[in-house]
C-alpha cells in the first residue's frame, strides 16, 4: 500500500513538473466560452421564466366601463374552462404600479387623472385572444403568448448552441491533451526505452502522463472559471448602470457552486481521457531495441 | 538459470541471426560469448530479457520460458536481469545518482532502502562521491561502471553485458571485467559478449563461440 502510494505521489510530482501553464491557458480560454454562455443564460433564465412561464392575455376594458360591468366580465371569464387563471387589475392598482416605475411618477402626476382602464390578466394555453377581444366591455386585447413562445424558443436555441459549443470544445480539450502527451512521450522516448529495459511497467511509465492530463484539465477548468468571473465582473459594471436606469438591480451571476465544480471536474476528466488515449496509443509503440 | 534450446531467430526480411542455438548457464556461472561482428551475439543477448523473441525454440531464464511470456510479465522478468550495453544507455539529463535510482523507482523499496542500495552499487563500481555529477562529465570507463551500477542495483540473478569494454582502453577494460568477476563471485550468473580475445583468455572462463548464428 505504501509503495503504491509512493508511486502515485512520484507520478503526481512528475506530472506537475511537466505541466505547461500555456497549454492549461489554451484549455481555460476554450472552456470559458461555454461556461460564460451558461452563466449568462442562467442569469437571464429567472427573468425569462417570469415573463414566459405562462402565456398571458391582458383584456383592457373601456375607460368609461363601470365596475359592475367588470365584475360580470370577470364571472364570465372564470367560468370559461379554457382559462387557467383570471386576475382583475383595477385601474387604481395599475396606476399605482406605473407610478412606482422610476421617471413615470411625475408624468402621471402631471396628468391630474387616471388614464388607465380596468383590466383582466388571464392565462391560457390556448389561442383565444381573438375570441376574448369580442366579449362585451373589452376595448383592447394584448396577447403576449407569441413573443413568450419566441422567447422560450430563443432560450432553447441558445441552450442548445452552448451545449454544442461545450461538446466541441470538450473534444478540443481531449485533442489538446492527446497532442501534449504525445509530444511529451516523444521527448522522453530515450527515458521510456531505458525504463522498459530496466523493468518498468507500462502503468508506471504512463502514470505521470495520466496525472499531467488530469492536472492540465483541472488547471484549465480553474482558469476558465477565473476568465468567466473576470468577464462577468467587467460586464456587470456596465449592466449595473443599464439595469439601474430601469429601476432594476439585475446582474449577471457567476456559475452556481455545483456547476463551477462540475466545470473543473469535467475538464479534469477530459484531460485524463486525452492522456489515456495518447498513452494507450504511443507508449505501446515504444519498445527497447 | 539461463537455458537456450534449439533457438532460432529470423528477422522480418529473412535475415537468420541465430540457428539452432542450444546451451545452458548454471546459476553462478560466468561465460563469455565471442564471435565476429554480425555473428549473432547481440541478438542472442536480446533474447534473454525478451527484447527480441525467438522464432523457434525456447529460452528459459530463472525457470520462465521467455518466448511464451505475456507482454505484461516482461517488466518483472527484466527486474531480475541486469543489462549492460556497449552504448551504456544512460540518461544524460539527470545525475549519476538519479541514473542508479531509476530501477529502484519502480520497485517497492522504501526511499531510505533505495538510497542505501544506490550508494552501495556506486561504491562497488568506485563511483561513490560522484553522485551529483552528470554522466557526460564521466570518462568512458566511468560511464560503463555507472551502467553496471544501475544494472546491479536491483540485485539481479543474471547479468548480461553486450561488448562492455568495446570503447575502452586496456586498463579500463580490465577494471570493468574485474567488476563483473566480483559480482560473479557472489553468485550472480554473468554472460559477457566480447570480441576481445585477450580478455577472454585472461580469465579462463567458459566461452560460447558464435559463427554465422550457430554455437561452434
Amino acid at each position: 500500500m505504501r509503495a503504491w502510494l509512493r508511486h502515485h505521489v512520484h507520478a503526481l510530482s512528475q506530472g506537475m513538473r511537466k505541466l505547461s501553464v500555456l497549454n492549461a491557458l489554451v484549455i481555460g480560454i476554450a472552456l470559458s466560452l461555454p461556461a460564460a454562455g451558461y452563466a449568462l443564460l442562467e442569469s437571464l433564465r429567472p427573468a425569462g421564466a417570469r415573463l414566459a412561464l405562462e402565456p398571458r392575455i391582458a383584456l383592457f376594458l373601456a375607460p368609461q366601463a363601470r365596475r359592475a360591468d367588470a365584475e360580470a366580465l370577470g364571472a364570465r371569464l372564470r367560468a370559461d374552462r379554457r382559462i387557467d387563471s383570471v386576475r382583475f387589475v383595477p385601474r387604481e392598482e395599475a396606476l399605482k404600479d406605473m407610478s412606482a416605475v422610476q421617471g413615470l411618477g411625475e408624468v402621471i402626476g402631471a396628468l391630474g387623472r387616471n388614464p388607465l382602464p380596468d383590466a383582466f390578466v388571464v392565462t391560457s394555453r390556448q389561442d383565444i385572444a381573438g375570441e376574448l377581444g369580442k366579449l362585451p366591455g373589452v376595448a383592447h386585447v394584448q396577447a403576449d403568448a407569441v413573443w413568450a413562445r419566441r422567447l422560450a424558443a430563443a432560450g432553447a436555441i441558445a441552450q442548445l448552441a452552448i451545449g454544442v459549443l461545450a461538446a466541441l470544445l470538450g473534444a478540443a480539450l481531449v485533442a489538446v491533451t492527446f497532442n501534449t502527451i504525445r509530444l511529451q512521450i516523444l521527448t522522453q522516448r530515450d527515458e521510456i526505452e531505458v525504463s522498459k529495459l530496466l523493468g518498468a511497467t507500462d502503468a508506471f511509465i504512463g502514470r505521470p502522463f495520466y496525472y499531467l492530463g488530469l492536472l492540465q484539465g483541472i488547471v484549465g477548468g480553474v482558469l476558465a472559471l477565473g476568465i468567466v468571473a473576470g468577464a462577468l465582473a467587467l460586464l456587470n459594471s456596465e449592466v449595473r448602470v443599464l439595469a439601474e436606469s430601469y429601476g432594476s438591480n439585475f446582474r449577471f451571476a457567476f456559475l452556481p457552486l455545483p456547476e463551477a465544480v462540475l466545470v473543473v471536474v469535467v475538464a479534469g476528466g477530459l484531460g485524463w481521457l486525452g492522456a489515456q488515449l495518447s498513452v494507450g496509443r504511443h507508449l505501446r509503440a515504444i519498445e527497447p531495441m | 538459470m539461463v537455458s537456450f534450446s534449439a533457438v532460432a531467430k529470423r528477422y522480418p526480411g529473412g535475415l537468420e541471426a541465430l540457428k539452432n542455438v542450444s546451451f545452458s548457464l548454471q546459476a553462478g556461472e560466468l561465460a563469455f560469448l565471442t564471435g565476429r561482428s554480425g555473428a549473432g551475439k547481440s541478438t542472442l543477448l536480446k533474447l534473454i530479457p525478451a527484447i527480441e523473441r525467438p522464432s523457434a525454440g525456447s529460452v528459459v531464464v530463472n525457470g520462465q520460458n521467455v518466448a511464451s511470456l505475456k507482454r505484461a510479465a516482461l517488466p518483472y522478468l527484466r527486474r531480475n536481469i541486469g543489462l549492460v550495453f556497449q552504448d551504456q544507455k544512460l540518461l544524460y539529463d539527470r545525475s549519476v545518482y538519479d541514473n542508479v535510482m531509476l530501477p529502484l523507482a519502480f520497485s517497492a523499496h522504501a526511499p531510505r532502502e533505495a538510497a542505501r542500495r544506490a550508494r552501495a552499487a556506486l561504491d562497488k563500481v568506485n563511483l561513490l562521491g560522484r553522485e551529483k555529477a552528470n554522466p557526460i562529465q564521466l570518462s568512458g570507463g566511468e560511464q560503463q561502471r555507472l551502467a553496471i551500477a544501475r544494472a546491479v542495483v536491483n540485485r539481479p540473478t543474471v547479468l548480461v553485458a553486450d561488448e562492455p569494454t568495446a570503447n575502452l582502453d586496456a586498463e579500463s577494460a580490465i577494471r570493468i571485467l574485474e567488476i563483473f568477476v566480483a559480482f560473479n563471485q557472489v553468485g550472480v550468473t554473468v554472460l559477457i559478449a566480447t570480441h576481445d580475445q585477450t580478455l577472454v583468455e585472461r580469465y579462463g572462463k567458459r566461452v560460447l563461440r558464435l559463427e554465422g548464428g550457430r554455437i561452434v
